[in-house]
């Protein structure tokens, strides 16, 4: 399997999710070992571009081209050519000049990794594009999950929270349900998107009904700033309907996963206990992002699987 | 004494309900006969045999840029346009920079309009100063200077009292106050129809109650203070059963769709293309269908195309900074005889009086008719040829179009200005 670009889990198909999965599971042996770092990709350049501050998905990206041997540059775009005025597509293309293979891209704007793939030559890696997706997070997600649990197919996951300014939602929607999830989203009605259900997910209002027997719980971050816009009427209140703590967390089945993609408001879509608790594999998460990153890297960039495991 | 004949065409003439083979003679720049077997040696004839000979259609609702934005768009560029989609009177929308909210910018189009001199491009000027919905515009100057209607089109005129207090004074000169309805704080960031599409898309919702609450608003008011309501660019299948209410219970208003809103869908948002991008924005099948069935029943009495230049640098960004719009003269006609008429949903008759004589009803623009003594504005089309929309098909500065690659029915053959062929088989004169 080969593919350019990948801009959502929409549009791959279940087998390609699966590639990626199992192929994820071979570089984390990788980044286990004490030299972690193999030469799948020597001589390739990736470009994380990042339109939007993000700590752990563009460390992640540029650790997962380390491993595998690429040269990484990490530009943060909002401080530099769009403030003088730059068009997107120019700052891109200034990049791309500078002969670049990969660009990874993260955007506030739904749309920009689509938009720019038809216009450059290089790859492109959606990191995460305004509401729309956030593709290598659900792939890391369902990685998890099925790392815990041996199967994704007939899980029941719960997703909660601010389900409509969510791309994590909709990559972990998309993926979840290609791979057989009964997936039920969870949230303030003010937060469920218009017709979510659509995606085939089950839609709830009333948490402890929402969580009641899943198999897993994907805890998303809630944006303080929504308050604002009356989208909820206190952070007390969000806290207390919807917050997952050990109480309702005893609602789900006992071996429950709690997944979160970080990073979390403590004591607000999640108490400390949970966030720290015996079901949480939230620091798994992290290790698996960078796992999961080298294997889409390695398939766009074109690597091959032999070279790979005899560093 | 100058004359042209027109000979053969199917001539459609819904105000004078006309639609029969007869002969067209022109003279002086005015309709001189119109009857069967009319020969004139003397005359320079145009064989129409195939064709159908119409008013030169009128579209109320246009926006030139000019001035402010010529590189999207100038009166000449529009007018080409105008005249390629088989326009010759075109009221262009007072959203420029600066706009027109006084006499002298009223006059300052009118003026540029006589110097490219192939079509009436008629101002409308605006409801409030600088379009900020706070004061009243000096209605009676722009009136008096020649404004045909007024509004703020782009921006609906949010405070109630404005919107009453324009409709109440526009009664004094019989011009309609023209609304862009759309409640912003339901709107406020949106980019499509919410729906079904802007979750999958991860774009801000614009739901359809911004657009209908200002409809049942500016119709309620209107029952009550009288004047000429006219509903700008109706989208939804809501603002069609309010038009229809409204109408019912006698209020005068009247109301337009666009050309998109009536063939395209939320769907074709899917690759995030920019050039589906508009506002109002696309909605569901379901609307269109509520659409076609408006124009249909009368409910909605005029096609304008909203017609929205763009240049390059406007559309060719990212999908939030994109600007709204796209261009619409020269694909109108194709897309009512294509999606209207071809389909049964309109009388040919029908389709024509909602770009002719509707519109200049509405404007009181003696115009979009045939009648003897009439301007000889004539547009000719064969409605049975295929035309593919090309990007070099347009005489727009812009080319902001989806539908370009397409191919539909219906090619506008010949336009006549005041008597003068000023475009024949895809050339201007």
């Amino acid at each position: 399997m080969a593919f350019k670009h990948l801009i959502g889990l929409q549009d791959i198909s279940k087998e390609d999710i699966e590639t990626i999965l199992d192929l994820a599971k071979s570089f984390k042996d990788v980044i286990l070992r004490p030299i972690k770092k193999v030469p799948s990709l020597k001589g390739k350049t990736v470009v994380n571009m990042f339109f939007e501050p993000s700590t752990r998905t563009r460390t992640s990206f540029e650790l997962a081209a380390k491993r595998l041997s690429a040269d990484a540059v990490n530009l943060a775009i909002a401080t530099s050519s769009v403030v003088k005025g730059e068009t997107l597509l120019d700052t891109v293309k200034t990049i791309e000049a500078m002969q670049i293979d990969i660009v990874i891209i993260r955007h506030s704007v739904s749309g920009v990794p689509l938009y720019l793939s038809k216009r450059i030559k290089s790859s492109v890696i959606n990191a995460g594009d305004g509401l729309h997706e956030h593709p290598t997070q659900g792939l890391l997600d369902i990685f998890t999950i099925h790392e815990k649990k041996g199967k994704i197919a007939g899980l029941k996951v719960a997703i909660v929270g601010d389900i409509m300014h969510s791309r994590v939602a909709r990559s972990n929607i998309w993926g979840l349900t290609k791979l057989g999830a009964k997936v039920r989203v969870v949230g303030p009605s003010t937060l469920i998107p218009r017709d979510i259900e659509k995606l085939g997910v089950e839609v709830f209002t009333d948490v402890e009904k929402g969580i009641k027997d899943v198999d897993v719980i994907n805890i998303l971050r809630i944006q303080l700033e929504r308050q604002k816009k009356n989208l909820f009427p206190t952070i007390r209140e969000y806290a207390m309907l919807f917050g997952i703590n050990t109480e309702k967390l005893k609602l789900a089945k006992p071996d429950c996963l709690v997944l979160h993609p970080g990073p979390m408001n403590r004591g607000i879509e999640i108490s400390p206990n949970v966030a720290d608790g015996s079901q949480s594999v939230i620091e798994e998460q992290v290790t698996n992002g960078v796992a999961v990153r080298m294997a889409v890297l390695y398939l766009i960039g074109g690597g091959k699987k032999d070279e790979d495991t005899s560093d | 004494m100058k004359t042209l004949l027109i000979k053969n065409g199917l001539v459609i003439d819904p105000a004078n309900n006309i639609e029969e083979k007869l002969d067209v003679l022109i003279t002086d720049g005015k309709i001189e006969k119109v009857t069967k077997n009319i020969s004139d040696k003397e005359t320079k004839i145009i064989d129409a045999e195939g064709l159908v000979v119409m008013p030169g259609f009128i579209d109320m609702h246009v926006h030139f840029r000019e001035p402010g934005f010529e590189y999207k768009e100038t009166i000449e560029s529009g007018s080409r346009a105008a005249v390629k989609g088989g326009y010759t009177t075109v009221c262009c929308m007072p959203n420029t920079l600066p706009p027109i909210d006084n006499q002298a910018m009223v006059e300052f189009i009118n003026l540029k309009s006589k110097q490219v001199g192939l079509i009436d491009v008629l101002p409308i000027g605006t409801i409030t100063k600088e379009r900020k919905g706070e004061e009243l515009a000096p209605i009676g100057e722009l009136f008096k200077a020649g404004a045909v209607a007024i509004s703020d089109d782009g921006s609906c005129v949010a405070n109630s009292e404005i919107i009453r207090r324009a409709l109440e004074y526009c009664k004094m000169f019989g011009i309609p106050v023209i609304e862009h309805c759309e409640d912003t704080n339901l709107s406020t960031d949106g980019l499509m129809n919410e729906g079904y599409y802007s979750t999958l898309l991860g774009l801000k919702g614009i739901p359809k109650a911004a657009e209908e609450v200002i409809v049942a608003r500016d119709i309620i008011i209107a029952g009550e203070v009288g004047g000429k309501l006219h509903i700008a660019h109706v989208s939804t299948e809501g603002s069609v059963e309010l038009l229809t209410w409204a109408k019912k219970k006698g209020i005068n208003v009247t109301a337009e769709v666009t050309p998109h809103h009536f063939t395209l869908d939320e769907s074709m948002l899917i690759n995030y293309n920019t050039n589906y991008k508009m506002n109002p924005p696309l909605r569901t099948k379901k609307d269109i269908k509520a659409l076609k069935d408006a124009l249909k029943n009368d409910v909605i009495d005029v096609i304008a195309t909203d017609h929205a230049p763009h240049a390059e640098l406007d559309k060719d960004v990212e999908f939030s900074a994109a600007a709204f719009g796209i261009i619409g003269l020269e694909t109108a006609f194709p897309l009512i005889i294509t999606e209207l008429v071809s389909t049964g949903i309109l009388s040919l008759s029908s389709a024509i009086s909602k770009i002719t004589i509707n519109p200049a009803k509405i404007l009181n623009l003696k115009k979009g008719t045939l009648a003897i003594g009439a301007d000889a504005d004539i547009t000719i089309a064969d409605i049975n040829k295929e035309i593919e929309i090309t990007e070099d098909f347009f005489g727009s500065r812009s080319s902001n179009s989806p539908f370009i690659g397409k191919k539909m029915k219906g090619s506008i053959e010949m336009v006549i200005k005041n008597g003068k062929i000023i475009y024949d088989k895809g050339v201007l004169k």
